[in-house]
């Protein structure tokens, strides 16, 4: 009841108003409460995001093939793929620049291990041809260095390259040749290099300055030698050869080199062309294969599907995505096996969980102590000492077999095959998982107040009544905490089942294993990474929908 | 006066030169190696004498080589590359030299010539299969079986094609869970001519031949990934007869006392040996080098022999190969060159196999889960 007649904010005592006063003084508190997490947040984006998002980027990033063959891979493009012609000249042109540079940087085996993972065959393609490119176009810088030997001579070259002193530079092409080998060598090639080619040479012989500036770029940066002392490569003077065959006018042209580039002009005409395609046919055989360029033009772009069609046993073709020969099948399979054995390793820890969890937490406190550290013990024991006792016991000489025999149950001819396959890996992983689902049952259950089956029982319950309609709904919750912790942990188990696993009881992360440390295939590994998170997600979410994750507890 | 200038100068210079040496050479190397009795023979052979000639280094191994391509590639790409010195099989070799991750190197200029002045580069020959690797041994992947698991009235398993003959030898066998060697030795026991079975297996159809034939054994069979693990299934009877690693046979057999046969038939020669990670810096290069060339030696690798039953690398240290150092017994007969052992030898093909290794993986792991 208040006669004031002043309708406007509510001010503060010093004359703010109070709502911004407020949130002045709530803003200060939470930047106080983030810098105090900020360390773990840090701690949790650098180790946990940061991996994932990487491994999702790694799934579907395809850069190396246009970061190694930007020229051939853009000719490629007016290329029809399903035709049965090889591609044409210009590619192959473009692609003797690229191989050359790329040799040079020795970043050629690489794409060559990428593209192998396609199409078998092409990491030796890669392989010889950055060994035998320079014999490309070999007889015609002969002719040009027999015309005049100063086209063997750095400085000759280095100073027609840079022109007169004072004169307009091509910075543009520069700039384009740094940035094009940083793309190539996935590094920085910044820096001054004492060379900048002339503007009027640019104009002349586009080809030649492009090649030398790529050279003079290298040279300096990555050789870290003086541009002016260095003979240039083949594949400049081939760029030069290319130039003045093109018919281009030098009458105009006075700069340094004018007479020589005249004379070789002149003596270069009757010169037969460089024939590129047969060069690299000449080096490999495998140039001739149309199945190669179709591989190349597939993963030219700088993005791809590829690793995750592999990933679901499919392949990219210039008929678009079908599923690969049967005989190479293996990721479905291995993706149905991992989830039907988690969840068979999941439902044998519910079962032998469930009563140890409650002895645990019904027993009285010294009995159960000592029962808590026969559970923990194995829990402590290291990982690899436990599944190597599993082999102890369960292979055809082992613990089991032994006594089974020596009690006449069976044969010595006759002994189970209990390793090597699904079953040791399932009794293995059961055995090793079974903490991770006793221990969130028995801090749910010792909660369980214990007058409530007591209640049950005066109000006329049978045990198993009183068990199933008071006890179990009340330990739910454990069941489920410790289901989605040991259903997560199997899923992506890897040195169990490669150690007791033989061939039926292998997981998908045996193979993305192999594909990070023997094939070094990481985008596929990524691909099925990605794939194996996505499926535990949805089954979380699965999850939440059916059981709801709240009722998820873990004490 | 002048004299004792000259003398204090000289003395000055050379002690800067000392210390300049010294500064340009890293005193620690990073050795990645196998572990195991390979790691030491290793540090038996060389390690242990360079460090006694070089005491203010130290030498630190790292038992990784069995991922090292991986690490070396995430080290790479971390820019942060730990490791001096990398002991690899030949085929690694090659991989981590095309992936750049290996730095390529001169025979000639970096490795010590054989005691007759060849070239170190002919001592080793054909054996440098990689720009970047240095071979160091020669081993050979062959089988081993249980001397008294053999039927009665039936001759000792001999050849490579008793392993794929249930009848005359039932029993389980141990074979590498990947396709090399296996696909060789199923196509050669197939009737393929051993010069012919790489053209066989470019085919769909030999690879389809080459299954079939593993076919016939495969319930047999227990893969294994670790060299360990057939002397150890062989020493428990869990297996009849496996394949493994020729030094891990002879250490079972000389070493252990263990009922265990060797078949040298169609032994799958490879090699091992050192690759330095590109990029290393430059004084750590510069002692890496100077170690490279003490120890692979002639002498050097011919001393490694008598801690491990594998064939020195340099055609030079073949003749010094002397005796194993603590059973006294003479280890040229257990080396996998030696002529009575080499009558029937399987050359294993590194640039086939770099091209074809992928796609066969996926046939032949896709044949095996299926």
């Amino acid at each position: 009841m208040s006669d004031t007649t002043d309708t406007g904010p509510v001010l503060a005592a010093d004359g703010t108003p109070l709502k911004r006063s407020l949130r002045r003084a709530l803003r200060a508190q939470k930047l106080r409460a983030l810098a105090l997490i900020a360390p773990l947040l840090i701690f949790v984006l650098v180790t946990f995001i940061a991996p994932i998002a990487d491994m999702l980027f790694r799934s579907v990033e395809n850069q190396i093939v246009s970061n190694t063959l930007p020229n051939a891979v853009a000719t490629l493009n007016d290329w029809d793929g399903t035709s049965d012609g090889l591609p044409g000249e210009d590619t192959f042109e473009a692609l003797y620049y690229d191989m050359f540079l790329a040799a040079e940087a020795k970043r050629h085996t690489r794409v060559g291990s990428r593209l192998n993972y396609e199409e078998s065959g092409i990491s030796s393609m890669f392989r010889k041809s950055g060994r035998g490119v320079d014999d490309i176009g070999e007889d015609q810088i002969d002719a040009l260095e027999d015309i005049n030997d100063v086209w063997g001579d750095e400085t000759f070259w280095f100073t027609m390259m840079s022109g007169p002193d004072g004169v307009a530079k091509a910075n543009g092409i520069l700039s384009a040749q740094r940035e094009r080998l940083a793309n190539l060598d996935q590094s920085s090639f910044a820096g001054e290099i004492g060379f900048a080619p002339s503007q009027q040479i640019a104009d002349l012989l586009p080809r030649t300055v492009r090649a030398y500036t790529a050279f003079a770029v290298f040279t300096a940066i990555e050789d870290e030698d003086i541009v002016a002392e260095e003979e240039p490569w083949e594949a400049v003077k081939v760029a030069l050869i290319e130039d003045l065959r093109s018919g281009i006018d030098l009458s105009g042209y006075d700069g340094p080199g004018a007479q020589e580039l005249r004379e070789a002009q002149q003596g270069l005409a009757n010169q037969p062309a460089i024939d590129y395609k047969q060069g690299f046919i000449d080096i490999t055989e495998d140039w001739a294969n149309l199945d190669n360029w179709k591989t190349i033009k597939m993963y030219a772009p700088p993005f791809t599907t590829g690793y995750f069609l592999n990933a679901v046993d499919m392949q990219k073709t210039p008929e678009g995505f079908q599923p690969r020969p049967e005989n190479e099948q293996i990721y479905g399979i291995l993706f149905k096996r991992t989830l039907f054995m988690s969840l068979m390793i999941t439902g044998s820890c519910i079962l032998l969980a469930y009563p140890v969890a409650y002895l645990l937490a019904n027993l009285p406190m010294r009995t159960s102590s000592l029962l808590m550290i026969l559970v923990l013990l194995p829990f402590w024991t290291s990982l690899l000492v436990r599944t190597s006792a599993w082999k102890v016991m369960l292979q055809q000489q082992g613990v089991i077999n032994d006594t089974l025999v020596w009690l006449g149950l069976v044969a010595d001819e006759g002994r189970l095959v209990m390793i090597n396959n699904q079953f040791g890996t399932i009794v293995a992983m059961t055995h090793i998982l079974l903490p991770f689902m006793i221990l969130p049952m028995y801090s749910v259950m010792s909660t369980i107040p214990p007058y409530y089956v007591r209640a049950a029982r005066s109000l006329g319950a049978t045990n198993w009544t009183s068990f199933w309609r008071v006890y179990f709904p009340q330990s739910v919750p454990g069941i489920g905490a410790g289901s989605i912790l040991v259903f997560i942990l199997a899923i992506g188990y890897y040195i169990t089942p490669e150690i007791v696993g033989g061939t039926s009881g292998t997981f998908i992360s045996n193979r993305i294993a192999y594909h990070i440390s023997t094939s070094l295939n990481w985008g596929l590994a990524a691909a099925l990474g990605s794939i194996l998170l996505a499926a535990v997600l949805i089954l979380y979410w699965a999850y939440d929908k059916i059981v709801g994750i709240d009722n998820v507890k873990l004490g | 006066m002048k004299f004792k200038t000259t003398l204090l100068a000289t003395t000055a210079l050379t002690v800067a030169a000392v210390s300049a040496q010294a500064q340009d050479m890293a005193d620690s190397m990073t050795l990645v190696s196998w572990g195991g009795a390979y790691q030491n023979s290793q540090q038996k052979a060389y390690v242990e004498p360079y460090l006694a000639d070089n005491p203010d280094v130290t030498a630190t191994w790292d038992e990784s080589s069995a991922e090292a391509v991986a690490k070396l590639r995430a080290m790479n790409e971390a820019g942060n590359v730990t490791w001096d010195l990398v002991d690899v099989v030949a085929s690694d070799a090659m991989r981590l030299c095309d992936e750049g991750l290996a730095m390529e190197l001169d025979h000639d200029e970096i490795l010590a010539p054989a005691p007759d002045g060849t070239d170190a580069s002919d001592d080793f020959g054909d054996l440098i299969v990689s720009d970047c690797f240095i071979p160091q041994i020669v081993y050979s992947t062959t089988f081993g079986y249980r001397t008294d698991m053999v039927p009665e009235g039936v001759e000792p398993p001999s050849s490579v094609c008793d392993v794929f003959d249930l009848e005359t030898y039932p029993g389980k066998r141990a074979l590498q869970k990947r396709p090399i060697d296996n696909m060789e030795w199923a196509l050669y026991c197939d009737g393929v001519a051993k010069d012919e079975i790489y053209d066989v297996l470019g085919t769909d159809e030999g690879v389809t031949r080459a299954l079939a034939k593993l076919e016939g054994i495969k319930d047999e069979v227990v893969w294994w990934t670790a060299g360990a693990e057939t002397p150890q299934l062989l020493a428990d009877g869990e297996v009849f007869m496996g394949s493994t690693y020729n030094g891990r046979l002879f250490s079972a057999i000389a070493e252990q006392d263990q009922p265990i046969g060797m078949m040298w038939d169609m032994q799958s020669f490879d090699l091992d040996g050192w690759i330095i990670p590109a990029d290393l810096p430059e004084d750590r290069l510069a002692r890496v080098l100077d170690f490279l060339y003490f120890a692979t030696d002639t002498q050097r690798l011919a001393d490694q022999a008598a801690y491990i039953s594998y064939g020195p690398a340099r055609e030079s240290s073949a003749p010094l190969v002397g005796e194993h150092a603590e059973l006294g017994i003479a280890m040229g007969p257990h080396m996998p060159t030696d002529p009575a052992n080499a009558t029937n030898t399987h050359l294993y093909d590194y640039e086939w196999w770099a091209d074809n290794r992928d796609d066969l993986d996926a046939k032949f792991q896709s044949w095996l889960v299926n």
